[in-house]
């Protein structure tokens, strides 16, 4: 007998019908009667000191119900994700607000037209201030986040051959279709409910319980319908300002940004300017590595620390790198907040070490995927950080299954010719070209911190006498089909198919954030777990010759039914498990350490058509073979490639936040473009199980490899079909037709810190 | 916020009298992002997206589209495959849907995607106020600037009209995206072989929509020369000629959508091309 839908199958989300229907609620359709609107002030400059705020006249508009400044707050001032925490909840008179965007005041109405008219009868007195925007100059000025240096072998080592490299990155939204969103509902007894669209419910708890000055208990968080996240909601958003206007006005507030503000209201992927020096023999195979990644953090540290960490640990790429020298930093300056993104530090420098592994391919004769071959890390082989590879690290397998996958056709309608619509190109303007990379990045969270997931699971007898499980946790179902794993796990273990998923909510155990790609792991290892304990006290109830269940049956150890599991619920069976990942510990000075306790690995392969003369871009196909560890429903892999190699279209080819004097110029879907349906490649995708030893079922995370080197492979052919630098992603129409090319603003040795920057003579 | 639904153009034109002041709403593709902005409170709008006034398109030796046509219903219906190829790029199916071409006029953006093709055939564009009853003003009279139409107040676009202009005639939008996109440069070319005319005009390379004379005339000498009825072949450095002599008469500024630099360049190179695909077509 077996159980139907159980992990391995690729059944349909539960939640699928309702979103595609429209029927789903995301946070933005939270509703309560009475409830109010609440919105935000925020600083017009980059950086000034507040010498007043004046809410008067803005309190005595029309259906105006409350007006809060800083003078207001009833807990912590500041707030983080990692301590100590350095960001205001609202900034305050007297006080510095440090990016365009911060939050100044907060406003509750009657109407969102009301709020935003008082919202604009606000009078702040600022006095504006020199921002500082240059992250060269930050790190200079000692205004400096994190910063790390890791130093593996000897980096002076000589080399046959060294190429030397300037990349950059430019600043990435995650652009999560669903905005901010939450409503905050008071309770009878002064505590407070919020419904928010969040990637992780605890990590907001403490946050928000911090800045109430609230006792654990009084508040509770429950996830709203969320629209998507990929980074932009671990940070607090709306959470701390509705929950201030709720508790003043003692009714309901509903916040929610438009899109203009969900630019400002949420962190970015780090922009990064690198410096990379790479030394090999001349049979390829490498002997140094030398980076400098400089990322900036914006106003606030956010998870810059974490971020830092990561581009440094995975800088050097997926090879077996003997000699390494690689600082890592995130300066503090005036500009929006950057933090997580859907790869997380391990993009950008990926994009840098794999621009350096084509110039060595051809400073040496050989072939783009030879080279990679040949340094390729394998099982066992030791990170620059002197963590070994413990689990399964298939690297050589991914760049030979991914170069076999069979290439596009060329373009047969002219919609899939570059420019697409615009009709610039026809087939004969048009080359192709073909790019490889690879990438690799931790699963989970690092640096010695406690990773685990709560899940409760209940067994019962339904009204209509059959066994169902209940499945409670407080894991943030993002989009990514968490909870089609939990009930895929559920059914595995407890063999029955009736498994109902819950609502996530604050009153089981903490489940960690919905990132690093950790939660299939994480909560996925929770359920499995609590599971068992529930599947083990039926067949305790059961009795000799009861071995397992399967089909709703309790099952001898030949696998025949015995009897139906509902028969020994007459006591329903609960049964809570918190599972913790293996510990890691810290990076030590030379940042040596086993900090991390999985890696994911990656290959893509990007074929492009471009017009090199007009500078315009299609990507035909992005090929890719993935390190899954196991994959517990494989067409949510399959949609988590497809998602992730989107957003590395995006980042490769348009996607940038552009910055003038600290304010973004382009915050909106008209001038923030993200790829459409036309500008999605075919993708060709071949999953590699080898199962993962410490992972639940041996699976991986599957996130964020998709966007991990999908934008160095599309940079890599859009130079081969042009023989331009390509230096700096998004690729520009100016770079693309070679009207210009990116160069440094400053010189930096690679490994050394961008403090001894000095600046290029000017271009004659 | 009044919002006013008019049953007629009469009506409508009457509300317009009354308040000048009051903005239009068609399809709202571009008053709705404004007011989603937070860029405009109108105190009164007057919607004009039913009335069957404005909804006339009659295709033909003389083309009439009124304001209210759709991009969708333009370019199924529509002949003029500069005009078609224009409405095509236009946002997405949903806007296409909903947008229409007297929008494009009354928004009067460079950006505005079906104008450099207006331009280039040369439509005269139709009026109407209460007051002064109907007015006709050439196209080339039509952008007094950025999002200045050459509307006095209380009046209205009726429709466009122009004459079918024949084959030889192609849109070229440039953008950082491949569907959906505001132009970062885009060129119409009509070479109307019948009546001897060629007219090239350039969207978002400037203040208005900019026809680029001397090329229209190089390219007339040119045509003269071989023969109007002829296919043009023009040499390598009679391409290159023509583009720099387009990329003359662009004036284009650095924004967030690209640079001056491409949208000069790219101007240049969507000009040789569309000498070639004009001269090639019948």
């Amino acid at each position: 007998m077996r159980t139907r839908g159980g992990v391995g199958e690729s059944i349909p989300r539960p939640d699928g019908p309702d979103k595609v229907s429209g029927r789903f609620s995301f946070g933005s359709d939270l509703t309560a009667p009475g409830m109010l609107f609440g919105k935000t002030l925020r600083s017009p400059h980059a950086h000034a000191l507040i010498r007043s705020i004046d809410v008067e006249k803005a309190a005595g508009m029309p259906g105006v119900k409350a007006v809060l400044t800083a003078a207001d707050l009833p807990g912590e001032r500041l707030y983080s994700l990692h301590q100590p925490p350095d960001q205001p909840v609202l900034a305050a008179s007297g006080e510095e607000v440090r990016y365009a965007g911060e939050p100044v005041a907060i406003v509750a109405a009657e109407h969102p037209e009301q709020a935003r008219a008082a919202v604009q009868a606000i009078a702040v007195d600022y006095e504006v201030l020199e921002p500082l925007l240059d992250p060269v100059e930050a790190i200079r000025r000692g205004s400096v986040l994190r910063e790390l240096t890791i130093r593996s072998g000897e980096p002076d080592t000589p080399a046959d051959v060294v190429v030397d490299g300037y990349y950059e990155v430019g600043q990435q939204d995650q652009a999560p279709l669903g905005p901010e969103a939450g409503l905050a509902i008071p309770t009878p007894h002064g505590g407070i409910d919020l419904w928010v669209a969040t990637q992780a419910l605890h990590v907001d708890l403490e946050q928000v319980e911090a800045c109430l000055g609230m006792r654990a208990g009084a508040v509770r968080l429950h996830l709203g319908g969320v629209g998507g996240a990929f980074g932009a909601r671990e940070d607090l958003s709306i959470q701390v300002h509705a929950c201030l206007l709720a508790l003043r006005t003692g009714r309901p507030v509903k916040m929610w940004y438009g899109r203009e503000e969900s630019f400002t209201g949420h962190v970015h992927r780090h922009p990064a300017w690198m410096w990379y020096s790479t030394g090999a023999g001349r049979d390829g195979r490498l002997v140094f590595v030398k980076a400098t990644i400089l990322l900036d953090g914006g106003a606030y540290a956010s998870s810059s620390g974490a971020v830092v960490a990561n581009a440094a640990c995975f800088g050097a790429g997926p090879y077996r790198v003997p000699n390494a020298l690689v600082w890592s930093g995130a300066a503090r300056t005036n500009t929006v907040p950057n933090g997580a993104m859907r790869g997380f530090g391990a993009v950008q420098s990926c994009f840098a070490y794999e621009g350096q592994m084509d110039l060595l391919a051809a400073r040496l004769g050989l072939d783009p995927i030879e080279i990679r071959l040949k340094n390729a890390i394998r099982p066992g082989d030791r990170l620059i950080t002197g963590q070994a590879v413990t689990g399964a690290a298939p690297m050589a397998k991914l760049i030979d299954l991914c170069r076999e996958l069979p290439e596009p056709p060329t373009p047969a309608h002219p919609l899939a010719l570059p420019g697409g619509a615009g009709n610039v190109a026809s087939a004969a303007e048009v080359v192709r070209g073909t790019g490889f990379a690879v990438g690799f990045k931790n699963i989970a969270y690092s640096e010695g911190s406690d990773d685990y997931a709560t899940a409760r699971v209940r067994l019962q007898r339904g009204a209509d006498g059959e066994a169902f499980a209940q499945v409670k946790t407080a894991a943030a179902e993002v989009g990514q089909g968490l909870v089609t794993v939990c009930l895929q796990v559920a059914r595995t273990e407890l063999g029955v198919e009736a498994v109902e998923i819950e609502r996530a909510d604050t009153t089981v155990g903490n489940a960690g954030s919905s990132s690093a790609s950790r939660q299939t792991w994480m909560t996925g290892g929770a359920v499995r777990e609590a599971a068992r304990l529930v599947a083990a006290e039926v067949l305790k109830r059961a009795g000799p010759p009861a071995q397992a269940l399967a089909a709703g049956h309790v099952l001898d150890e030949e696998g025949a039914p015995l009897a139906p599991i509902a028969l020994f619920l007459d006591e329903p069976i609960e049964r809570e498990f918190e599972h913790h990942h293996r510990p890691t510990s810290g990076l030590d000075p030379a940042g040596q350490g086993d900090a991390h306790v999985s890696f994911m690995f990656v290959a893509h392969r990007a074929t492009v058509d471009v017009d090199p003369e007009a500078g315009l871009a299609r990507v035909a196909q992005v090929a890719t073979a993935q390190d899954v560890g196991r994959a517990i429903n494989p067409l949510q892999v399959h949609g988590q490639i497809e998602g992730g190699i989107a957003q590395g279209v995006g980042l490769a080819t348009m996607e940038e936040i552009k910055l003038k004097d600290g304010l973004i110029r382009n915050a909106s879907f008209t001038d923030y473009i993200i790829p459409t349906s036309l500008d999605m490649p075919e993708v060709a995708a071949v999953l590699v199980e080898e199962p993962e030893p410490d992972a639940p079922y041996g699976a991986k995370g599957v996130g964020e490899p998709p966007l991990i080197s999908s934008p160095a492979a599309i940079a890599a052919a859009l130079r081969a079909a042009t023989g331009r630098r390509l230096n700096r992603v998004p690729v520009s129409p100016d770079e693309l037709a070679g009207l210009t090319e990116c160069r440094p603003g400053w010189l930096v040795r690679p490994g050394r810190s961008p403090a001894e920057a000095v600046q290029p003579a000017p271009q004659g | 916020m009044q919002v006013s639904v008019p049953k007629s153009l009469d009506a409508a034109l009457g509300l317009l009298a009354e308040d000048p002041q009051a903005v239009l709403l068609a399809g709202g593709t571009d008053l709705m992002v404004a007011i989603n902005f937070g860029r405009t409170r109108p105190e009164h709008i007057v919607s004009i997206a039913r009335l069957p006034e404005l909804k006339e398109l009659a295709t033909g030796e003389q083309v009439r589209c009124g304001a209210g046509v759709t991009y969708t219903r333009l370019l199924e219906r529509v002949r003029d495959r500069a005009l078609v190829d224009a409405a095509r790029t236009v946002g997405s199916p949903q806007i296409r849907n909903a947008g229409t071409l007297g929008g494009n006029l009354g928004t009067c953006s460079p950006a505005g995607d079906t104008l450099p093709s207006l331009a280039a055939l040369d439509a005269t564009i139709t009026v109407a106020s209460q007051r002064s009853g109907e007015r006709r003003v050439p196209f080339s009279g039509w952008m007094r600037g950025p999002k200045k139409p050459a509307l006095e107040p209380g009046e209205l676009v009726l429709r466009a009209d122009w004459e079918e202009a024949g084959p030889a005639q192609v849109f070229l939008k440039a953008g950082t995206r491949n569907a959906m996109v505001i132009a970062v440069a885009s060129l119409a070319m009509v070479v109307d072989r019948a009546r001897r005319t060629v007219r090239v005009a350039l969207g978002s390379v400037g203040p208005t929509i900019i026809r680029a004379t001397a090329a229209e005339e190089m390219a007339t000498g040119l045509l003269d020369e071989g023969g109007w009825e002829r296919p043009l072949m023009p040499t390598e450095a009679a391409q290159a000629r023509f583009g720099e002599l387009v990329a003359a008469a662009a004036r284009p500024i650095d924004d967030q959508r690209g640079t001056g630099a491409y949208r000069r360049h790219v101007i240049a190179v969507m000009a040789r091309r569309a000498l070639q695909r004009t001269g090639a077509a019948p």
